[in-house]
């Protein structure tokens, strides 16, 4: 376990790195109309200071020794509920030390991006500020010591997501894309707050430190509980099998968002809590296995699905889902594999948000037009988009030197380590890969021109390009930088442990095994869409490719298994509501009603009547009496 | 007179007066007319008068025979002058179940209070009123020297209801005149220029067969004409039947 | 002689006057019945008094009389006017405080 350090120098300014985004996100929601001019570059400013400051605090954190990298910033009290306390405070680790990376450096070139992409949008300001909103809540997702606050970040991001999914909220599609996700997150968000609930129970805290040291006290059910939980949690905000039916409507909102929250960040958060929480599934072995088989399920879906959508930035949410399979997989192998699924996070920030990025360049040279069958041959036109795409398009699918091919060999190595049937799985989906990567960049970028009539494609303006080449140099140097010169192994390992096994065939054998696969996909892909006419209507396609396109018919299940007994549960309730409850209430009032109109007879005006019921009563007091007193 | 012990000549007494109270009581319930109804109640107070007496009050007793049965009765007797000497009830009960509910409780009230406070009563011994009587020298002395040393605020309260009730029944009966009282000249003017006949109506007896102010005089075509009746009578409908036989006689007496 | 006799007396006269009051429809015989009530509890205060053997019930029985005496003045004055008003003296006729 490491030393806990105190938060000195650099380290405390911690707070800052999420002050200032959100101090950022403050002044533009707020401020209105008044910001539209410099508030698109206060939103840039914000995020880019806080990519300078986690720069920074790199290199501090990298000269201190390998125990002593955990600083831990307590800001104030939060809760102090008798014995439950838990304070607003920040823990700056290695793990969260390179999500903190991840996030300042990729989001500040999805900022500088969005400057060019969304030129033309009146709404920009806001945009910014939902922007700079996310980067805080994912900051205090990634930097919080405890659950709790740890979840206020989690919702935060949530919430960001669904303001950003539904930025263009006159779009009836956005909008409801937007509240899909949000109550599909929903779902999962239950999964951690019982979570919560279940860790203050048993171990009487829910900070970091307290959780994991006292694993050793809880009994297995207690941690398999959790674990599945956590798990649950996990699967609503990284679109894994069975909450991931949110991931491709969110493609609706502008592209940035796309690559910044639905690749990069936001859906790796549930392979962060995973991953941190690596001493539970350490310890609950049905969790972690949960966990993998998740993780395989999903992966497989993402693939086949993302081979059969047209819409570009559809097929891209399919390669994103598979792809964060494989960090789950990886995170549900154990010691084995934590290192690896974060290395694979880390690529896989880089690239797909150039791929994303890359994309919106390609649409915004298209009027914004997303069905790929209407492009082609664009290779000539959008050079550098062109070029970077590729290069990315190489790193997802793995193949050497680019970085996707170090962090996806390393997880197919761990998964070999594990289990061979997981192995061979995580192999075939690599394969998959290879098939819809290729059949992308053939559909755009080669064939025959099949574009609309008034469209002319350009390649865009420098300040979206730029963002471009750099995230393609990282997506080619990240993973060897990682490996060889960072030792991500060693850096992480303090966190969430390292081991490594032996495997039934030589290493070398299951990395030209695996390329071999790939590249065999990536022939079929380019032989179909590149060599063949691609057709520009859409057509009828096999079993499995509707299948495909209906997204393996997973929102028919949501809307049969959750949506119409939703409907049903509220028709019933407004029924019984009108005939029960209603009618209670006006039945009460119709019986007083009745009551008081038999009773009133009795005001018959006739004085004889009154004097009648006046002896009945004297009557009454007088036996009363009698009975009573006399006898 | 008698304190204790009883003796027969008090039962005897005692069941006369008692008789007597109890016919005039259920004379006066059922009775139609008003006037008869206070006549039978007349004779309950005088034969309750007695039995004060017969109790060694004999105070009370002239009191009720002076007060209620010559005031009080004597007022009742002029309100029903004054309401209508004829009126009388009909037996025909408008309210449904009235009468029944009226007997049932009444005998329910008789028989409880009957029994209940008769039998506390009938073990206890009287113990007779004599030496009270005895005291100051006498029942009226005994009275007044309770009345004005214990029971003083309750006299001088009497007092006040009873003037308040005085000028109570004054306030009530006096009619207001809201307008000055008609002129003669008034009058005169009015009916001249009112819609009837001004000159005097038929008297009564005009070729009348019955010189009762009741049977209507005969005009000279022989129609009976009710305009000689006077006004109360023809209010109240009064009007004797005119026998047609007159109206003939008349005629032939005409033909002659 | 049992004073309880008087008592059943009493009570015999006061329930007739009872009825009375819910039987008879002109307002003169009504009160009568009423006074016929009164006349019911002073004959049971002074055999009260002849049984305790103190003349406090006379005295009692002696102001119901005075009461009874105003009541009726006020009362017989109120029917008088009503019937000036209303041309009847049957307690049928107001039940105009009807539903």
């Amino acid at each position: 376990m490491q030393e806990l350090m105190p938060a000195t120098g650099v380290f405390s300014l911690l707070w800052l790195l999420i002050a200032l985004p959100l101090a950022g996100a403050a002044i533009l929601l707020l401020g209105g109309r008044m910001t539209n001019k410099w508030g698109p570059y206060l939103g840039v400013l914000t995020v880019v200071v806080d990519a300078v400051l986690a720069i920074w605090m790199l290199v501090a954190m990298m000269g201190q020794g390998a125990e002593e990298r955990t600083f831990n910033d307590s800001v104030y009290s939060w809760v102090f509920a008798g014995s439950f306390k838990v304070d607003m405070a920040f823990q700056l680790d290695q793990l969260s030390m390179v999500f903190v990376l991840l996030i300042t450096i990729v989001g500040a070139l999805i900022h500088i991006y969005s400057l060019g992409y969304m030129s033309h949008d009146p709404d920009r300001r806001k945009f910014f500020g939902f922007l700079n909103l996310f980067v805080a809540a994912m900051l205090l997702l990634v930097l919080a010591n405890n659950y709790l606050l740890m979840y206020v970040g989690w919702e935060g991001v949530g919430l960001a997501s669904y303001l950003l999914i539904g930025f263009w909220q006159y779009k009836p599609a956005a909008a409801a894309a937007a509240k899909k996700a949000f109550i599909i997150n929903r779902v999962g968000d239950v999964g951690l707050s019982l979570a919560i609930m279940v860790m203050f129970v048993t171990f009487g805290s829910v900070s970091f430190e307290d959780v994991f040291s006292s694993t050793g006290q809880a009994s297995e059910g207690t941690l398999t509980a959790i674990g599945l939980l956590l798990l649950l949690a996990a699967c609503g905000k990284s679109a894994q099998f069975p909450l991931q039916a949110w991931l491709l409507d969110a493609m609706e909102g502008p592209t940035p968002v796309s690559a910044l929250i639905h690749a990069a960040t936001m859906v790796t958060a549930g392979v962060y809590l995973i991953t941190r929480s690596n001493a539970i599934f350490d310890a609950a072995a049905w969790a972690a296995t949960a966990v993998v088989v998740i993780g395989v399920i999903t992966m497989f879906m993402g693939a086949i699905i993302g081979c059969a959508k047209d819409d570009i930035k559809k097929s891209l949410a399919g390669s994103t889902m598979s792809q964060i399979g494989y960090m789950v997989i990886a995170a549900g192998l154990g010691p084995v594999g934590y290192v690896f699924a974060i290395f694979h996070l880390l690529t896989h920030g880089v690239f797909k948000a150039g791929l994303f990025l890359g994309a919106g360049s390609v649409m915004h040279g298209m009027k914004d037009n997303v069905n790929m069958r209407r492009y082609g041959a664009l290779r000539a036109m959008m050079v550098i988009t062109f070029g970077t795409f590729v290069i990315c398009t190489l790193s997802i699918m793995g193949i050497p030197p680019f970085s996707g091919f170090w962090s996806k060999d390393s997880i197919v190595h761990a998964a070999f380590e594990s289990n061979n049937l997981v192995g061979i799985c995580t192999v075939l989906a690599a394969g998959i890969t290879g098939f819809y990567m290729t059949r992308m960049v053939a559909m755009t970028f080669f064939g025959k021109q099949r574009w609309e009539d008034d469209v002319h494609p350009h390649e865009s303006p420098a300040v979206m390009t730029i963002p471009l080449i750099i995230l393609a140099i990282g997506a080619t140097f990240l993973g060897m930088a990682l490996l060889f010169w960072g030792n991500i192994e060693t850096w992480l390992e303090p966190v969430v442990g390292y081991e490594e096994h032996e495997i039934a065939i030589p290493e070398l054998l299951l990395m030209a095994i695996t390329l071999a696969i790939v590249l065999i996909g990536a022939a079929i892909a380019w032989i179909q869409y590149a060599r063949r006419e691609v057709p520009v209507a859409e057509p009828h396609g096999n079993l499995l490719t509707r299948a495909a396109r209906a997204e393996l018919y997973g929102n028919e299940v949501n809307d049969v298994l959750v949506v119409q007994p939703s409907f049903w549960l509220s028709r019933f309730l407004v029924w019984f509501d009108n005939a029960w409850v209603d009618g209670f209430v006006n039945g009460s009032a119709a019986t007083v009603g009745g009551l008081s109109g038999r009773l009133r007879k009795y005001q018959s005006g006739f004085i004889r009547s009154y004097a009648l019921s006046m002896v009945g009563g004297a009557v009454l007091v007088v036996l009363a009496l009698v009975l009573v007193r006399l006898s | 007179m008698i304190g204790t012990p009883a003796t027969t000549g008090e039962a005897v007494l005692f069941w006369v007066c008692a008789i007597l109270a109890v016919l005039g009581a259920l004379g006066l319930i059922t009775s139609r007319k008003a006037v008869h109804c206070a006549l039978w109640m007349a004779l309950t107070m005088i034969s309750l008068a007695i039995l004060y007496i017969s109790n060694a009050a004999p105070f009370l007793g002239m009191v009720q025979v002076i007060v209620y049965t010559g005031a009080v009765m004597m007022l009742f007797l002029f309100v029903i002058m004054v309401v209508g000497v004829d009126a009388s009830d009909s037996l025909i009960e408008t309210i449904k179940g009235q009468r029944w509910a009226a007997l049932f409780l009444g005998l329910a009230l008789i028989v409880i209070l009957a029994w209940g406070l008769g039998s506390a009563l009938s073990g206890v011994p009287a113990t007779g009123v004599d030496a009270a009587n005895r005291e100051f020298g006498g029942n009226v002395q005994g009275i007044a020297h309770l009345i004005f040393t214990q029971y003083l605020v309750v006299f001088e309260v009497t007092s006040a209801l009873l003037i308040t009730a005085a000028l109570g029944a004054m306030v009530l009966a006096h009619r207001e005149h809201w307008k000055p009282k008609p002129t003669q000249e008034e009058l005169s003017k009015a009916r001249f220029l009112g819609e009837e006949h001004p000159g005097n109506r038929p008297n009564p007896g005009i070729y009348a067969r019955h010189n009762a102010v009741d049977t209507p005089a005969l005009l000279p075509d022989g129609t009976p004409t009710e305009l000689s009746i006077p006004g109360p009578l023809r209010a109240r409908g009064d009007i004797a039947p005119v026998d047609i036989q007159d109206v003939h006689q008349i005629e032939e007496a005409d033909s002659l | 002689m049992n004073p309880s006799n008087y008592i059943v007396l009493s009570a015999l006269l006061f329930g007739i006057g009872a009825i009375g009051v819910l039987v008879r429809r002109n307002a003169i015989v009504v009160f009568m019945s009423v006074e016929l009530m009164l006349n019911a509890s002073n004959l049971a205060f002074v055999a009260f008094a002849r049984t305790n053997g103190n003349l406090d019930g006379q005295v009692v029985a002696f102001f119901v009389m005075v009461v009874a005496a105003a009541e009726v003045v006020v009362g017989l004055a109120i029917i008088v006017q009503i019937f000036r008003s209303r041309r009847s003296a049957s307690i049928d006729e107001p039940n105009l405080l009807k539903y």
